[in-house]
């Protein structure tokens, strides 16, 4: 189970990745996609949608239970990964290479509020007692 | 505390997760739940069933007490092994398990009954005996293990594992078994693939375990027992049916003698109470899953969804479904999914049969 030190994370499962033009990609960890087991579908935001910090805005499924993705921080979806649809597996795979969903943010100051790899450490080690 | 079976430490050594499945610590899956489905499909795969409950059934009135206590008939068996499944009625007409029972000898019957609900069924069965046939041997064997080997392979690998087996088991037909003591061989299974069940004493199953492995068998969980079972069209007690179900809607008619003038425990009940719902199979043609208890809307009446899971071999969401009598196959009714309401196609199932789709749109 592994979580790169170069990216940042949400108590609730996302990673988050800074891109070079201030957006920031989003997928689930791999502490989640373990817990979640083979997924099965996965059903990303529209492109154009606003969300809130917090906010609910993917779902994913395996074959035993459905899963919310909530949006890490405040802003506009700008892309889905089209590659999940055919195969939600990926995530399964790669959970840090399959990304979910980019969002370009409102504040991109609000990135350095998300949790590093030591806290979600922590996070995960909370959840495992 | 969990209740462990005789090959926990075998499946932890595989890389299991494990999960409390009913008050059994098992096996879920060995890394990923799809691909070992797939493995059953297409080769040959292994379960841990050690927490279903064998019990034997002895004595010179074995046949009569049967043929009373199960809503099947035992006297459509007649060929040493030879198998059947049946539903283990209350006398309102609600389920109390499924099962299958085996005919050794006339004085041997074997029973498999569900863990979940061991327990009662046996004491269920002993209060029948007593009030019926005093005098009859039951016996609860919880000292012995099972183990299912399923698919297109499976015997063959059976038989590559186990040097002898071949000789004497390769004659057995679909649902019919064979006593070879300690062991226990049954052509049956809970996939809808061709294989084999082994009961054999529990300190002999990590050994059986191994050799099954080493001839290229592998280890299968209970999520892809759940998937295979849903493609295959078979039940699962506590989910499908129940207490409070007749077989009669919940697809089991096929099972229920109702035609010989023969008596058994629940027939007045489901004669007096024609069934007003039936089960039918759904397939959902777009993304998403169907899942238990989800309810389902139709022109004939609301229902719901006692089954749901993803078929891999279909690559598409399946389910079984409680439904008013006039739904019929081809008719496309609505699911509540997560606060939406999304079309499901009703088809007769089973789902997949060798491998390929093989439900039914009429």
């Amino acid at each position: 189970m592994t979580i790169p030190a170069d990216l940042k994370y949400t108590a609730s499962h996302e990673w988050v990745r800074r891109e070079d033009d201030g957006s920031v990609t989003v997928g689930i960890t791999d502490f989640a996609q373990q817990l979640l087991g083979d997924l099965v579908y996965v059903e990303p935001p529209e492109a154009g949608r606003k969300l809130a910090a917090a906010e609910e805005c993917a779902v994913v499924e395996s074959v035993k239970s459905a899963s919310d993705v909530y949006a890490p921080l405040a802003g506009e979806v700008t892309a889905a990964n089209e590659e999940l649809s055919g195969a939600p597996q990926l995530i399964n795979q790669d959970a840090y290479g399959a990304w979910i969903f980019r969002l370009a943010p409102d504040n991109p100051a609000d990135f350095d509020t998300l949790l590093d790899a030591a806290a979600y450490q922590a996070v995960v080690d909370a959840e495992a007692h | 505390m969990l209740n462990l079976t005789p090959l926990n430490q075998t499946h932890r050594d595989m890389g299991a997760k494990m999960v409390d499945f009913g008050g059994w610590e098992m096996p879920l899956h060995y890394g990923s739940q799809i691909e070992e489905h797939h493995q059953v499909r297409r080769d040959a795969g292994m379960f841990d069933v050690s927490h279903m409950r064998v019990v034997d059934v002895e004595g010179a009135q074995a046949r009569a007490f049967l043929r009373i206590l199960l809503a099947n008939n035992v006297d459509r068996l007649t060929l040493p092994g030879k198998a059947l499944y049946s539903c283990l009625l209350h006398e309102d007409g609600g389920v109390l398990d499924d099962l299958i029972v085996y005919f050794l000898r006339e004085d041997w019957f074997r029973i498999v009954v569900n863990a979940a609900t061991a327990d009662q069924d046996i004491a269920w069965m002993l209060q029948q005996r007593a009030a019926r046939a005093a005098g009859l041997k039951i016996t609860p064997r919880p000292d012995l293990a099972m183990i299912a080997v399923q698919g297109p392979n499976a015997r063959a690998k059976v038989w590559q594992a186990l040097p002898g087996s071949q000789a004497s088991s390769q004659a057995l037909g679909l649902f019919q078994a064979l006593p070879l003591p300690p062991w226990f061989i049954a052509r049956t299974g809970y996939t809808g693939e061709d294989g084999f069940e082994i009961i054999l004493p529990a300190p002999d199953a990590p050994a059986l375990w191994l050799a099954l492995a080493a001839a290229g068998v592998k280890p299968v969980g209970l999520g892809a027992r759940d998937t295979l079972r849903l493609e295959a069209g078979m039940n699962l007690y506590g989910q499908d049916m129940d207490e409070a179900t007749s077989p009669l809607e919940a697809g089991l008619a096929w099972t229920v003698d109702l035609d010989s003038p023969r008596d058994f425990i629940g027939k007045a009940a489901l004669l007096a109470h024609p069934p007003q719902r039936q089960l039918v199979g759904l397939l959902l043609e777009q993304g998403g899953v169907l899942r238990a208890h989800q309810s389902v809307h139709s022109a004939q009446g609301d229902g719901e969804i006692t089954s749901g899971s993803f078929s891999p071999t279909l690559n598409l969401s399946i389910a079984l479904a409680r439904v008013p009598l006039g739904v019929r196959p081809g008719a496309t009714i609505e699911v509540e999914i997560r606060g939406k309401r999304l079309p499901a196609k009703v088809v007769k199932y089973p789902f997949v049969r060798h491998g390929k789709p093989c439900y039914g749109e009429n």
